[in-house]
Order: C-alpha cells, then structure tokens, then sequence
C-alpha cells in the first residue's frame, strides 16, 4: 500500500486552496527555488523508494511530492517521527521558519538575525549532548502556503527535533496543528493574542493580558481612566481590545471609543477627529504593519502629540524607533520585555555580540525578535537537562520550570501553561531611544480563568479567548 | 459647526490623497495605456528619494517637489526605455514585466536602503478650529494636489506638447504620419506620469511614512480610481477620486474605517456594472 497517495477522506487535513494555474505555477517555482532545486527521489523521506511521477518533469514531481507529504502528513499509521536513534557526533537537525522576505521581513529578519546567534553560540560552546545543531531555515516568504509546505518538510523529510518560528497569530495556527499531528515540538517566540493552550507547544512571548493590564494602571495613575482604543482589525488587535476593555472595567475605567483598521488602512483623518471630540484620557493603540504607521504622522500632523497621551503595546517592534522622526513619536508609551537601551550587564555584553556579528544596521531590537534567541536556548537547555532530543523527554524537562537568563532578564517557563514568566518594562520613546520607566520582575503569563492547566490535562489543544 | 468643517477638511484630504496618488498612474495607465504594476513602488522610490536627501540636509522643499519627481521621472525613463517600449502592444507581457519591476524595486530598497531610514515630520504647525486642531500639512496637500491637476490639465489643453501628446494618444499611426516622433512622445509622457508619482510619494511620506513595501497601500487604489475614472483620464481620475474619496471618508465618519474601506470597494464596483467605460465613457466625453 502506498498510503501517501490517498488524497481523499483524510481527516483534519486543510484543503489545497484552488487557484488560477498562473498562480500554482508562480508558487511551484518559488517553492522549488526555495527547497534548493526540484524534487529527486533523494528529496522523498528515506523509508520511501520511489514516487512513480518523478519522470513526467520537475513541476508534476513537486506538486505531487507536496500532495504525497500532505497524504503522509495526515496518515497516522506511521512510526514515530522523532529524530531517530542518536549518534555521537551526528548534527541534531533543528527547523526554522521565519518570513525573510516579503511584507514581515521587517520583523522575519531580526527574528533571524537573534535566533542565528542563539544557534551559533549553542554550537560554539560544543553543540548539544557533544552534538552540533543543524538548521534547517525556511523562508516563508510571508506567505501562509509555504508555512504549511515547510512545517510538513521539517517534520516529515528534515525530521527535525523542533521547529521554532512564525510571526503572526495566522502561521502559529497554520504550522501548530500540522506540528502537533506529526509529533514534533513547536516553540512560538512572537507576542500574540495569548490562550493557546497546547502540549506540544512552547510561547515564549508575552500576552496581552499583563501587558495591557500594566499599562493601563499606568496611565490611570498619570493621566487617568478613560481611554481610546484603537486596534488592528484581526485576531490579535481584536482580542487585544477585549482584554483591554476588561482591564479598564478592572480599573473602574472606561473605554470611550474603540475602533479596528484593516490592515491597509493609511487614512486616519475621521478617527483623528472622534478622538478630539471625544477627548479620552489616553489612547492606547494596537497597530499592526506598514500601513497603520501612518497615524503617527497623522496624529502629530495634527498636533495631536501634544495634546493626549498614547500608548502602544506594538510600537517599536519593526524598528520604528530609529525610522520615526523623534517629534513624530516622542512620548509614545510602551510596554515590553526588551529594549536595548535595558541596563542589565548581561544585556551589554549581549548586545555587543550581536552587533559585533550583524554590525549595527539592523534597526532597534525588542522583544519580538529577541525571543527567538530565548526561545533556542530555552530549548537548548531542556534537551541538556533531559540528555536526549526526545520530545516528550525534552517537554517534561521543560515542565520542570526551566529558567534562562538573557538580554531581557530571566525567562522562565510556566509547567501549567506553556508560557513564561518574564521581565516586563514599561518605557517610553524619547529621541530615537527608549527610556526604561518601570520594571515589573517575574511577570506571570496570562491565563484567562485559569482555564489552561497542561499539568492537568495534558492532552489539552484549544485555544482560550477572555469571555468578555 | 466647528465639527462640519473639520469633517469637509477631511473629506477635502481624502479626495486629494487619492487623487496625488492616482495622477501618476492616470497619465501612465490612463493615457498611455501603459498597465504598470510598479506604481506603488514609484511612489515608494518617491518617497525614499525624498527623505533621503531631507536627511541628507537638502531643503525640504528642494527634495520634495524637485529631487523626489526628478528621480523618478529618471526611473521611469529607465524603465521606459528597457522595458515597457519592447514589449508595446503585449499587455500580458507587459503586466508581468511591471509586476516583475514592482518585486524587484521592493527587494531593491528592502536590502540597500533597508528598514531604517529616518522619516521626515509634517513641516507646518496645526490651526484651530473651535475644539478640533487639524494640521496645516493637510492643506499643503489639498493645495499641492489641486495645482498638479490644474498645471495638468492647462499643459494638455493649451501647449503645443500637450497637443502632440493628446494627438499621439488618439491615433499614434497618424500623428507619426504628420510628423511627430511618437516615440518619443511616449517616452516622455512616461517620464511625466512617473515624476507625478515621485511627486505624490513625496508629498504624502511625512503622512505616511516610508517603508519598501508601502507601495502595495497605494497601488489597487490607484487601478480603481483611474479604471472608474474611464477614457479622459485626468477629469475621469478627478472625478473618481471624489466619488471614491467622499463615499469612503463619509462612510468612515458615520460608521467604522473598515466600512469606509467596503464602501468604496461597493462604489466602484457599482459604478463598474453601471457604467462599464469608467465615468467618462459616458459623461464628459469632450474632457480631457
């Protein structure tokens, strides 16, 4: 039998979207100059002989080979895919996907730019287990299809023993389930909306919850309660709000106005006006990319900056800080695990290495990119502890409440929920820097209810959102 | 009173807006019939042209309405000449060749000029009116936008240039034949348009900053506009650029901005089953 090629009834398994052939073949040849080449019988997973379309040409074998991995991906009658019987010094293969070219490259490459010196440093100081690390880097080139591609190629033909990496909360969901059904660890290192709550899955970035919950204790005791929401208009910038809506009713609070923004929204002369009718203590903002950027121009432009106090639990993760013009954005409030200006001596040493690899013309690094240099070593030192790259071993050591030390502070993981408890700073913009204001140490992660137990239930694979 | 005002200065900059970015595009597309799916990123070159010599210490104004149309006019002229006129007359290839510029200027700029070019504030302070304050800039873009428009239009109507190139658009066969070296007339319109979008890119970076792929902001708005705007591109592009402007901003103001963003799609797209030609296929014929 080859249950690779049975294309129907597979359960849970995401249908190929239909698309026009312009468009399956500008994918295909993307995706074949990404994997390095088209497919050869040597590309398939080794226990596979042979694929009876290899010779009808290059672009039928990729297309079926995807097809074939898909099937394979959704067939549970396989081994176990772990990461095979250890030898000495054999590289432990390790999988990366991050978006390093397209619209996230922004973030993609700093996200890059820190989990490659992470990986560095771990194969410098003697790999893991007297074994180095290989990775396995994809380009997602921001597009969702290829998250879904690589994540079945790292687990299924790379068979890598974890896969970090992702940006928006769309690839976590796209590569979680396929990581999760393919037995391969998935450690998450981007801010998001929080709630998930997964086994098989690590976050080592922080939600919403704390963040806006510290922030708005923040503005109530400088400036006051009523506040003026703006928002991305997806899950994130959505959930986002509700926590923030909780948190100001929490305060005894209110919020005045709430408004979400498709992504492509540069216009914002109406809000602009609202809010000065409004008047709102403090506006708080959630923006997400290119386009929302243009507010703070708006905003300023009107003098806005002035006048009402604004806050983000966004601002600074691509770079803003140094792009901005400081009349532009000084004063913006932001809460965060990192900023480079920090002043713990680990952080200058640190900081000082990195830039001694990727010079200086990388931006402002904060806490998303910095993660992925936490999220390896927080694996690292879970495979150490556990002696073996096993998943289920490494995942109950990392249960043991691991805790590393780096840039941002200790980082140290939550058994209950996957999550982790972090150094949280609460700073604002001032001339192309952030100024450090308060420090909150050992933040615990946001735990709707206390819904999510993984100590509990491991079983658990859902995704809490706050009931409000 | 003070809210009626504010609310039709708004309005006023969402027409502009979009019709500075359009303009480019309604010479390239509108008149040339040149489909360039780069536009976007001659703005983002505009823009990049404009704050890089800002930042160098060029006048502000200096690198904003010279330098930024100047570069870009530069570019288009490159790009006119290596590409659009070998593939004249095959749209397909010509889309996918544009297409292809449009990547290719975003990889450009993502990996020379990078994410980390310091932007240019909005110049000018802000004006009071009654409870509201609203940024001069605002005006300078109206401003800005209505004298392209006008310089546009005169040129066309009343110059002897402006003639060949309505004479070259209207039948290239004849007016070679008259004596004109369309060629070059269309080279230069080419030139023109891209300049218009240099200058549109410039105008709104202060507003809307500048990153390598803020382009694909500008350039389905713009198709739209200049599509709905029908055969006489610069009064159809106007006057979509009002309709579209009005009914999204208006709708922004009552309800949510991602109504004003549907509500535009929705106009266009019922002014497309209504009026399949663009405005100008039935209205204003005579226009230019």
């Amino acid at each position: 039998m080859r249950p690779g090629f049975r294309r129907t009834g597979l359960p849970g398994l995401p249908a190929q979207p239909q698309r026009s052939i312009l468009l399956t073949w500008y994918h295909a040849t993307r995706a074949a100059y990404r994997t390095g080449g088209v497919a050869r019988p040597g590309a398939l997973p080794p226990h596979i002989k042979s694929c009876p379309a290899i010779s009808t040409g290059d672009f039928v074998t990729l297309l079926t080979r995807r097809t074939f991995l898909e099937g394979l991906a959704a067939t549970a009658a396989l081994p176990a895919l772990g990461t095979g019987p250890a030898h000495a010094s054999e590289p432990i293969p390790v999988g990366a996907i991050y978006d390093l070219s397209g619209p996230l490259q922004g973030f993609g490459q700093n996200q890059w730019r820190c989990a490659r010196l992470a990986l560095d440093q771990i194969n410098e100081s003697g790999g893991l287990l007297g074994r180095p690390l290989d990775v396995k880097l994809y380009d997602s080139q921001s597009d969702m299809q290829f998250y879904n591609q690589f994540a079945n190629q790292l687990a299924l033909r790379d068979r890598v023993a974890v896969v970090q990496g992702g940006l928006t909360s769309s690839s976590r969901e796209v590569i979680r389930p396929i990581l999760r059904r393919l037995e391969t660890l998935y450690v998450y290192n981007t801010n998001y909306e929080g709630g998930v709550c997964d086994g098989n899955f690590f976050a080592t970035g922080a939600t919403p919850g704390i963040y806006v919950d510290l922030l708005l204790r923040a503005a109530a005791e400088r400036w006051g309660k009523r506040v003026y929401v703006l928002a991305a208009d997806y899950n994130y910038g959505q959930i986002s709000a509700r926590w923030i809506r909780r948190g100001a009713l929490a305060l005894g609070g209110e919020v005045v106005g709430e408004e979400f923004f498709p992504l492509e929204v540069n216009q914002f002369g109406a809000t602009i006006s609202r809010i000065q009718a409004v008047e709102p203590d403090v506006v708080l903002n959630v923006f997400v990319g290119p386009a929302h950027e243009a507010f703070y121009g708006q905003w300023a432009s009107a003098g806005m900056n002035q006048r009402i106090p604004m806050m983000s639990t966004t601002f600074g993760g691509t770079s803003e800080i140094v792009r901005m013009p400081p009349e532009v954005v000084n004063g913006i409030m932001v809460i965060g695990s990192y900023y480079e200006s920090l002043d713990y001596p680990f952080n200058q040493t640190w900081l000082a290495e990195f830039r001694r690899r990727n010079g200086t013309d990388y931006g402002y690094l904060t806490d998303v990119p910095i993660k992925d240099w936490y999220g390896w070593m927080l694996w690292a030192e879970g495979v150490r502890q556990a002696g073996t790259t096993d998943r289920e071993a490494v995942v109950a050591a990392l249960e043991t409440g691991i805790s590393v030390d780096g840039p941002g502070g200790p980082l140290t993981i939550d058994a209950r929920t996957h999550h982790c408890f972090m150094n949280t700073h609460l700073a604002e913009a001032r001339d192309g820097e952030f100024r450090i204001l308060e420090r909150y140490q050992n933040v615990p992660p946001t735990n709707p209810a206390d819904q999510c137990d993984l100590q509990a239930r491991p079983d658990t694979n859902t995704m809490y959102t706050p009931d409000i | 009173m003070d809210l009626a005002l504010v609310v039709g200065l708004h309005l006023l900059h969402a027409i502009a807006s979009l019709a500075l970015i359009s303009v480019g595009l309604a010479v390239i597309f509108g008149m040339l019939r040149v489909i360039n799916f780069a536009h976007g990123e001659f703005l983002m070159v505009g823009g990049y042209a404009f704050v890089l010599s800002a930042g160098a210490g060029v006048n502000l104004w200096l690198a904003m309405l010279v330098i930024a149309p100047a570069v870009v006019g530069m570019l288009g002229y490159l790009v006119e000449r290596l590409v659009i006129r070998q593939l004249r007359g095959d749209v397909i290839a010509t889309i996918l060749a544009t297409w292809g510029l449009s990547l290719f200027l975003v990889g450009l700029a993502a990996t020379v000029l990078g994410y980390h070019q310091q932007g240019v504030a909005p110049p000018f302070g802000t004006i009071q009116i009654g409870s509201y304050t609203i940024g001069i800039y605002t005006f300078f873009v109206i401003g800005v936008t209505i004298l392209v428009i006008l310089a546009l239009f005169a040129w066309l109507r009343w110059s002897r240039a402006g003639l060949l190139v309505r004479g070259t658009m209207q039948d290239g066969e004849l007016a070679a034949g008259l004596g004109a070296d369309t060629v070059r007339i269309r080279s230069a319109t080419f030139v023109l348009g891209s300049a218009l979008s240099g200058l549109a890119g410039a105008v709104l970076a202060p507003l809307a900053g500048v990153l390598p792929e803020i382009g694909a902001t500008y350039v389905v708005k713009a198709f739209i506009t200049v599509i709905s705007g029908g055969a006489t591109a610069l009064t159809g592009t106007t006057l979509a650029a009002a309709l579209f402007g009005l009914t999204s901003q208006a709708a922004a103001f009552v309800s949510r901005p991602v109504v004003g963003e549907v509500a535009l799609l929705v106009v266009a797209i019922a002014l497309l089953r209504v009026l399949p030609t663009g405005i100008t296929g039935r209205y204003f014929r005579k226009a230019l």
